[in-house]
């Protein structure tokens, strides 16, 4: 089908897109065009006028700093997927952006246009909440928000209108730390019908650093704190790892359903899954 | 050679063009002054027009019409006929306006449709088009829709039951009084969406001064297409030509006679300006036919050593808002017939319901009748082997028919062709390694994990058919095939058939049978199709006729061709017409190899006719028309290996055995896809694909971002074999291969979840079996 008429900007850096995203009433910013071109097209998104920022050399490319990966927004998937510094520095990263969608998507799709859709179903902000990371948002000056903060509803973050999301950074993994993104993906959509992001830190046999992040199940992905902190200073035993995964549920309100899934049936993949995560970890 | 080409698996000849972009579909058709058209489409599952303001539209830029159903009413364009009414069944068929005037009766329904010079300005206007509607109350399942109090869709046709039918062999009440043991289960055969990879289109092409109207159009049968299109525009059929260029996939939905040919004509017409529409997969999603909606109450009763006495069932079709094109055979004709499977169950009874709802109108679909009847069976005696502790392979040759070659008749009345069923499951057991598989599962059980081994033998009816069944069983049109062949002075030849494929690779294998046949190299015959103007009259590519009829008419023409040449051979040599012989592309006299014309020769002479024998007419051209004494009847045995993980309800397809009885093969590799095709869309079935409307009648599953379609990364190698048991039905004894897959593959794979999940407690999840339907089948068999 055929979008309703619109205008399309394609500025040449990062201010001038800030600026015509000031000026023109009802614009949008296109990135990979994964979620918005299909939105239009089915006209459940009609917007005044496009400014393509997926050409904007600035906003592309990943550097390794002593601090961690800072990546452009405009980074595609299969970039990140196929980055050397990527797969060294944070390799669940890496892992992540090579399942999302398929080649097309990946190759087109980008990591701030993911990050900034806050689609409940997409892969990245549940491995992003799960890393800490850090979002740049630019209009004039800077401003810097954390994952926790950066994902507030369904499609909807905490960029302000104006504000374009220029990078994203991801600290570095503390020593001996490894990280695992499972994912029960929606055999139409291939979106995460549950993703299950865990991070684990072993010290002497016991859990040291624990983050789990759960996505697709909620309007937003969220951090399980009381399963990570069950199992904070505890040793990975079958009974420990099982009482985390149960504990997951307590972060999981207001779970999202579907044809596919019910909230409860979403809600019961995140412990199972959680339980296969930290097992895997700590195996 | 000749035997060489018949059976050999060359490459497609059709591929090259579709996979660089070459090949012409109905889209990429443009002609001068055309404009496009787009059609306005009801939100609501039921209600009532109050008023269509098209004021607003009609200003836009570009349009240059926008048309309501009482527009097209007036011009005397008719309702959409339905093509099969079967006898005996009180069919009610309501008019099915082919654009809605007072009532719209489902989502999807098109209530106006607007033309402009540019696609978005008739897509902007389509959507200015100010329609009020008055809601009405909605129902989309199947069987209440029959329950009192249900919404009622049509006047005149109570509790919105289109037909009672049933069919009845021996004594199904004594057989269930003497039974042993009853099984019974409730089988949801899902609403399914075909998906065809190209979305249907048409262009129409009206030219005033001849009066002479051209269809492009996405269809499987350009001539039933015409010959409808005749009926309900009033054009005669002489003036209308239909053109099925390259068409992208069908599988059933592209048989029908749609609405919005009516619409792109009168457009035309009125226009005089040819018009184009190529539907979304939004629309394709609501405005082309979906298949199954089957829902089935079955018993099957036995004796405690295993052997069938009865089948009963009580069944409830559900046809959509309104009777597409072959909407009643295909619930009855097409499914009811065929529920003795490759069993010899004497006493068979079942009622069939087909029930209008509101809901995007129900034909064809791959398989179109027979999934239904064979997942049922199939399904039964895996229950019975459930009850008896048999193993499902003891209860299925218990009670399987022997191999037979000269027709076995079944209690529902068909006389299948040939079958060696036995044979087919031998050949599957054995690749599957059966008394192997069932160890691993004895072991994987103990350990507390879940394989499961499903089977399916089954035998299904295609190569529709005999004209005298089709006129029999209220089927609107014949069943015949006709095939013209043409040989040039330079011994090249051209053939022109009836049938329409449109992905089953007819291309290539007439090609190999003509060049079997005469000597011709394959690469020296053209194969034309799907033009009513330049092929005889055949009615299409459905059914799994194409090759099963297609190919008798082709037969029939290369004999005369044959005769022919023989006789002008005999004349150039001086010998007699019964001293000639053919072989090897060579006509020669017995004995004497060397006195002999070469295929090429004698077109050669046939044309430039210099030197013909008295009474013989010049040319070398034949045509020929073929009405099969019978169907055909595949067979096979499928076989599907499962794990469940019982945590989550996942299922993982760890092997799937496959074969096939298709007669003789003429192209193994077309054959194999045909079946990888099926396969995939009969296990897309079974695990992923189903179309949901809740109850205001909304497509839920409105997009392939919810809808399911199998990818090719969900499936593991499938294991093929074939056996060929020739048929008499045909020359070259051939049978459909078209559906076989989604005929065998869907109760293969379902009856491999619940053996799976037997020692659960597990007997019955609907389909899709989602992995949330068999985590909560087993959460409810535990508690």
């Amino acid at each position: 089908m055929f979008a309703a008429e619109f205008a399309y900007h394609r500025p040449k850096t990062v201010a001038e897109a800030v600026k015509l995203l000031r000026k023109i009433k009802g614009s949008r910013l296109l990135a990979g065009g994964h979620s918005l071109i299909p939105a239009m097209k089915l006209r459940m998104a009609s917007p005044e006028a496009l400014i393509d920022i997926s050409r904007i050399a600035d906003l592309r490319g990943i550097k390794a700093t002593k601090d961690g990966l800072e990546i452009g927004a405009m980074t595609t998937h299969a970039a990140i997927a196929a980055s050397k510094a990527v797969r060294k520095h944070c390799p669940v990263l890496a892992e992540t952006a090579g399942i999302i969608g398929d080649l097309q998507v990946r190759n087109r799709g980008t990591i701030g246009g993911s990050a900034a859709h806050a689609d409940p179903g997409a892969d990245y902000p549940t491995i992003l909440l799960l890393l800490d990371a850090q979002f740049t948002a630019v209009n004039g000056k800077e401003r810097q928000i954390a994952a926790e903060k950066f994902f507030v509803d369904l499609f909807t973050t905490s960029l302000k209108k104006g504000e374009l999301l220029s990078s994203v950074t991801i600290p570095s993994m503390s020593s001996g730390a490894s990280a695992v993104y499972l994912k029960h993906r929606h055999p139409a959509s291939s979106f995460a019908v549950v993703g299950v992001a865990a991070l684990v830190q072993l010290k002497k046999g016991k859990c040291a650093d624990v983050r789990i992040a759960i996505g697709g199940v909620t309007a937003t992905p969220v951090r399980a704190r009381a399963a990570e902190k069950l199992m904070s200073g505890q040793a990975p035993t079958p009974e420990n790892i099982a009482r985390a995964a149960d504990a997951v549920r307590e972060a999981l309100e207001d779970p999202l359903g579907d044809p596919y899934a019910s909230g409860e049936f979403r809600v019961h993949l995140a412990s199972v899954m959680t339980k296969r995560a930290l097992t895997g970890l700590t195996g | 050679m000749a035997s060489r080409i018949l059976g050999s698996g060359i490459k497609r000849r059709e591929d090259p063009r579709l996979v660089t972009g070459q090949a012409k579909y109905t889209d990429d058709i443009v002609l001068p002054g055309m404009v496009y058209m787009s059609v306005v489409r009801s939100p609501y599952g039921h209600a009532r027009i109050k008023r269509i303001d098209t004021k607003k539209a009609a200003a836009m830029p570009g349009v240059l019409g926008v048309y309501t159903g009482q527009q097209l009413k007036e011009a005397g364009f008719g309702p959409i006929p339905c093509a099969w009414v079967v006898p005996g069944s009180d069919t009610k068929t309501p008019p099915y306006p082919p654009v809605a005037i007072d009532i719209v009766r489902y989502t999807g329904n098109a209530v106006a449709f607007v033309v402009a010079h540019g696609r978005s300005q008739a897509r902007d206007a389509a959507d200015a088009v100010d329609v009020s509607y008055e809601p009405l109350p909605v129902v989309v399942d199947g069987f209440k829709a029959t329950q009192p109090k249900a919404p009622q869709l049509h006047d005149g046709v109570p509790n919105n039951v289109c037909f009672h039918w049933h069919v009845t062999g021996g004594d199904v009440d004594a057989a269930f009084k003497s039974a042993e043991v009853i099984v019974k289960d409730h089988i949801i055969n899902q609403r399914l969406i075909p998906n065809a990879m190209e979305p249907r289109g048409a262009v129409a092409q009206y030219l005033g001064a001849t009066g002479e109207i051209t269809l492009w159009s996405t269809t499987q049968n350009p001539h039933i297409a015409r010959f409808l299109i005749s009926l309900d525009t009033g054009i005669p059929e002489q003036k209308i030509r239909v053109i099925a260029p390259e068409v992208g996939g069908g599988f059933g939905s592209k048989i029908p006679h749609y609405p919005e040919d009516s619409m792109a004509i009168f457009a035309s017409k009125i226009l005089n300006r040819p018009v184009k529409w190529t539907e979304s997969r939004s629309e394709n999603y609501r405005a082309t036919i979906h298949g199954r909606d089957h829902i089935q109450d079955v018993e099957l009763a036995a004796m405690k050593d295993g052997t069938i006495v009865g089948l009963r069932a009580k069944v409830w079709a559900n046809l959509g808002a309104y009777l597409s094109t072959a909407s009643t055979g295909i619930p009855t004709i097409l499914h009811g017939l065929m529920l003795s499977g490759v069993y010899k169950i004497p006493n068979i009874h079942e009622d069939v319901y087909g029930v209008f709802t509101n809901t995007t109108p129900v034909d064809a679909y791959r398989g179109a009748g027979r999934p239904e009847a064979t997942f049922m069976v199939e399904r039964m005696i895996d229950l019975l082997a459930h009850e008896l502790k048999m193993d499902p392979v003891a209860v299925r040759r218990k009670n399987m028919i022997p191999p037979f070659t000269d027709g076995y008749q079944v209690a529902t009345g068909l006389t299948y062709d040939t079958g060696n069923y036995e044979g087919a499951l031998a050949k599957a057991l054995e690749m599957a390694g059966y008394e192997k598989l069932r160890k691993q599962q004895a072991e994987m059980r103990a350990k507390g994990q879940y394989l499961g081994i499903g089977l399916c033998t089954y035998a299904e009816i295609c190569g529709l058919g005999p004209s005298q069944v089709a006129g029999a069983v209220g089927f609107g049109g014949g069943l015949w095939e006709s095939a013209i062949v043409r040989f040039h002075p330079s011994g090249k030849v051209n053939v022109m058939v009836g049938i329409s494929p449109h992905g089953q690779g007819e291309e290539t294998t007439f090609a190999q049978i003509v060049a079997s046949e005469l000597g011709v190299g394959v690469d020296d015959v053209e194969i034309t199709h799907g033009d009513t103007e330049k092929t005889p009259m055949g009615w299409g590519t459905y059914g799994s006729r194409g090759t099963a009829v297609g190919s008798g008419a082709l037969m029939g023409a290369l004999k005369k061709i044959k005769d022919k040449a023989k006789t002008l051979t005999a004349h150039l040599l001086e010998a007699s017409v019964d001293d000639i012989d053919y072989a090897d592309g060579k006509f020669f006299v017995k004995g004497s190899p060397g006195k002999s014309k070469s295929i090429q020769d004698v077109a050669l002479m046939a044309n430039v006719a210099w030197n013909m024998p008295a009474g013989l007419e010049p040319g070398l051209e034949a045509s020929s028309f073929f009405d099969p004494p019978n169907f055909v009847y595949p067979f096979g045995a499928h076989i599907a290996v499962v794990k469940v993980d019982a945590e989550t309800g996942e299922i993982s397809l760890e092997r799937y055995i496959a074969v096939d009885d298709c007669g003789k093969v003429i192209n193994p590799m077309i054959v194999a896809g045909q079946i990888h095709g099926g396969i995939a869309q009969g296990l897309g079935q079974a695990l992923w694909e189903g179309a949901v409307y809740d109850d205001d009648g909304q497509l839920l599953s409105g997009s392939m971002m919810d809808y399911a379609v199998p990818k090719a990364a969900f499936f593991p190698k499938f294991e093929l074999a074939m056996t060929e048991t020739l048929t008499k039905v045909n020359p070259l004894g051939v049978k459909g291969i078209g559906e076989t897959g989604t005929i065998a593959s869907t109760p293969a794979l379902y009856n491999a979840v619940a053996d799976a999940l037997a020692p659960l407690g597990v007997k019955t999840i609907n389909m899709p079996l989602t992995p949330e339907r068999v985590w909560r089948a087993i959460r409810e068999a535990r508690s």
